[in-house]
């Protein structure tokens, strides 16, 4: 069990607290709500960017790094298709030093060219680095808009292409920043060893008087259902042939969201599971293969993807994954299994809140899945899911029309 | 509280006096194994690890190591590989190994209610392995295809031939493995190793998390009985580390749109005196955000996403390394900033405001460092593991107090000579 306290300051920001007085450290996680599904499609990898401009210097502090070192500290941040996340933890005494350099840049960024264009060359470089010089870097560039026609999923948060942050000016920056970085759009967790009253008198302190942000928002395109199979294929420069299978399915906030996660794993998680088993090890026709939910806000989808070995056509690897897809389709899956895949999740949970980072991380996507409660009762809506659940949603999930294909082929 | 702040002045700060680690404990299984742990945390989970430390190296059949740890788990003679994965899967634990150069082990993570069960399939592996052909075949199989993949990366191949060009191929901490290393593997040479090596005489245990007398009773009922092997056949040691005298090196790799840069030198382990001030040095040159190297080539210059410096402490030996990768165009220019940071720090004070950022910074990373169970474990192990005990980290923490800007620049003169340093370039130039 994760304790507690929430409160929501005059000016829209949630605040959370959780007490753990057998450290002497603290950790401040801000979740903001903004990620590349908010970006306008002529200017995408724009949140992600803007997530490296945070750390160039707010208003009052030129730079945001020297003094969080000075206090002992440590920080990094990252940017999804969802949301934007800054975290940093430091010795619970200097806890000040986190709420001065948090609320002021919360406040206002400097803005500055020097800054914009720095961090820009860093940003394209990322881009190369992660997505271009990469063999199969570039999946998810091309997967993307293959499975999302009108959801903003349909571009990466590093973006569509190396222009859009090339073309990024000052206007747009600040733009943004008055949009999204604001009290009624963020939530604050502090965490560690600290009492829980006078973090909401430190947040009331230091973030209490910023206000709210005036823009209002507007819903996103809501993706149509796919009709028929979608198919791609590319040549690159890589050793080997890999399949990648994209198919629509629900969001992490629907109650089918857990039936899936269990199917996936039930397919594909460690050795001793089904795809494991018959696809890399019996039939040998893959060296790896993974099956997975991506758990977005808005509906989401679940991959399949595999590297072939040398010599196997995807004929053949379409063929054997198909007949796994039957088989959980048509057959319900054992007690054993469902049982082995509820503890396993019952022991991850477990591991994944030994840390004081991803308790506070767990509670700030507790709270903007719009629950907080779910941080301590996930566990139970896993142990709530039938084997006629799971069978149900495979039927549901893996239909031919509701797919998406990518064949990535070896040039040699 | 007056509710008005003035947000132009940092915040007072507090120093970090001390860092109290808190001290693994040891028992002695009934088979004479020793067992460390630490007792810590609030989450009912234990991590149990078994350490099989490498005692020498068949350098004409180099992945026997690593291969013979990943199979253990992967056959018996009562279990097939998937039994044995169910029976792990099954209560929720999770089994993790692991090599490096100096040792192998294998560790069990689950949680209290289910150690009892999941311990004797760990036990299993320990005694009865019996490394199914099938299953050698699995591994060389899709080892071969991932090293493959690696051969595409300028990263993994800058990283690979860097170590080689160091230490040279014959010694574990320089070798590159290759496609013939895994094409030879026999079945017989792995039964061989591992009777030989994963033996109770040769193992220690260092267990974390929530450890009670329960707890350790179990530990002792499961892996504690009657020696796993008698046979303690002779070793040959490490051989000697010969470098390859190749100081400077190019791979290109044609159509790269980024080059991946290593320089570096054999250097020294932590069990070195001047250790501690190396980690100092090595943090203001390359070691966190805001380092040298950081502040020029990524956020001044914009060559880079990332650049960093490290100091590697093997059980043997050392390697200092700075390692990037940047924009193919700006290949040049990048090396060229290295070299300037390198010499800077060669020859000019640290700034007193600057060593205090680090000296800061790297109090609150000790602190960090044992956050919680498996940290604690860590922290141990890495002394443990370079023959040293607890008043290694007050030495760390005296000297991280104490070290003036004069003892760095001595450090840099006598630990990054350029003349000395190896230099690769992957990519394109």
């Amino acid at each position: 069990m994760i304790n507690y306290k929430r409160k929501v300051l005059d000016n829209g920001l949630t605040v959370i607290v959780h007490e753990d007085h057998s450290t002497p450290l603290a950790t401040i996680n801000i979740l903001y709500k903004v990620g590349a599904r908010d970006e306008s499609p002529d200017k995408t990898g724009f949140a992600h960017l803007f997530e490296h401009l945070m750390f160039g210097g707010s208003v009052n502090i030129p730079s945001y790094d020297t003094p969080l070192q000075l206090a002992g500290g440590d920080n990094n941040a990252f940017t999804s298709n969802d949301i934007t996340n800054y975290y940093l933890t430091l010795p619970s005494d200097n806890i000040d030093t986190g709420f001065w350099l948090e609320s002021d840049r919360m406040l206002s960024l400097a803005f500055t060219e020097e800054s914009l264009e720095v961090q820009r060359s860093v940003v394209i470089e990322e881009f190369k680095q992660r997505y271009l010089n990469q063999p199969y870097g570039d999946v998810w560039l091309l997967l993307r808009p293959l499975v999302y026609k009108v959801h903003p999923y349909k571009w990466a948060t590093i973006g569509k292409e190396i222009s859009h942050i090339e073309n990024a000016t000052l206007d747009d920056v600040k733009d943004f920043f008055y949009r999204f970085y604001a009290p009624d759009n963020a939530i604050l967790v502090v965490a560690g060893n600290v009492k829980a009253e006078e973090m909401f008198n430190k947040a009331q302190e230091w973030f209490g008087s910023i206000s709210r942000s005036a823009a209002t928002r507007v819903p996103y395109p809501v993706e149509p259902p796919q009709t028929e199979k979608r198919v791609l294929t590319v040549e690159r420069d890589v050793p080997f042939n890999s399949l990648y299978r994209a198919y629509h399915s629900s969001a992490r906030t629907d109650d089918e969201y857990y039936a899936e996660d269990l199917l996936t794993d039930i397919l594909n998680q460690g050795k001793s599971s089904r795809m494991y088993l018959s696809l890399v090890k019996e039939k040998k026709i893959f060296s790896e293969i993974h099956t997975y939910v991506s758990g977005s806000h808005d509906k989401g989808i679940l991959v399949i993807e595999g590297k072939l070995l040398k010599g196997k056509t995807m004929e053949e690897a379409d063929k054997a994954i198909d007949e796994e897809l039957q088989k959980v389709i048509n057959e319900s899956v054992t007690e054993f299994e469902l049982e082995k895949v509820k503890n396993k999740l019952e022991s991850r949970k477990e591991f994944g809140d030994m840390d004081l980072g991803d308790r506070a991380l767990n509670l700030a996507s507790a709270e903007w899945l719009g629950d907080i409660s779910l941080v301590n009762s996930t566990l139970e809506k896993y142990r709530n899911v039938s084997a006629g659940d799971i069978q149900k949603r495979a039927a549901q999930i893996f239909r031919e029309e509701n797919c998406s294909v990518l064949y990535y082929m070896s040039k040699n | 509280m007056s509710g008005i702040i003035d947000r132009s002045m940092p915040p007072e700060l507090k120093e970090i006096r001390e860092v109290k680690i808190p001290r693994a404990e040891k028992v002695t299984l009934d088979n004479g194994v020793p067992m460390y742990y630490i007792n810590s945390g609030l989450q009912e989970l234990v991590k149990v690890e078994l350490i099989f430390e490498n005692l020498e190296f068949p350098a004409d059949k180099p992945v026997i190591p690593l291969a013979v740890n990943r199979l253990m788990s992967e056959g018996t003679s009562r279990h097939s590989a998937q039994e044995l994965a169910d029976l792990i899967d099954y209560y929720g634990a999770y089994l993790n190994s692991y090599e490096s150069p100096d040792y192998s082990s294998l560790s069990l993570f689950t949680l209290n209610k289910h150690l009892g069960a999941a311990l004797p399939t760990v036990r299993e592996m320990l005694s009865d392995a019996v490394f199914p052909q099938e299953e050698i075949d699995v591994l060389k199989r899709n080892s071969l295809q991932r090293l493959a993949i690696e051969d595409e990366k300028v990263s993994a191949v800058a990283r690979k031939n860097f170590a080689r060009m160091c230490f040279g191929n014959h010694h574990p901490y320089g070798h590159e493995f290759i496609k013939e290393d895994y094409n030879t593997l026999l079945r017989s040479d792995l039964m061989n190793y591992y009777k030989s090596q994963y033996i109770s005489g040769h193992c220690t245990i260092v267990a974390s998390g929530k450890i009670d007398d329960a707890v350790i009773r179990t530990i002792n009922l499961c892996l504690g009985d009657a020696a796993w092997s008698r046979s303690n056949g002779k070793v040959a040691g490490f051989p000697d580390v010969i470098g390859e005298g190749e100081m400077k090196n190019y791979i290109p790799k044609d159509g790269a749109i980024q080059s991946a840069i290593r320089i570096g030198k054999r250097s020294i382990n932590r069990s070195h005196p001047d250790y501690p001030g190396l980690a100092v040095m090595n943090t203001i040159l390359g070691g966190y955000f805001g380092s040298r190297l950081m502040s020029n080539i990524r956020e001044d210059k914009g060559y880079t996403y990332g650049i960093g410096s490290a100091n590697i402490s093997y059980r043997r030996d050392g390697l200092f390394f700075i390692s990037t990768e940047v924009g193919a165009d700006v290949t040049e220019k990048a090396l060229t900033e290295i070299y300037f940071e390198i010499e800077k720090l060669r020859n000019d004070l640290v700034p007193e405001s600057e060593l205090r950022t680090v000296k800061n910074y790297m109090m609150g990373n000790h602190l960090k460092s044992i956050e919680n169970a498996f940290h604690i474990s860590d922290k141990f192990k890495s002394i443990y593991l370079s023959g040293l005990d607890y008043s290694y980290f007050d030495r760390f923490v005296r000297k991280l107090k104490s070290i003036r800007p004069d003892e760095i620049r001595e450090l840099a003169v006598k630990y990054l000579d350029p003349a000395q340093m190896t230099e690769l370039v992957v990519g394109r130039k």
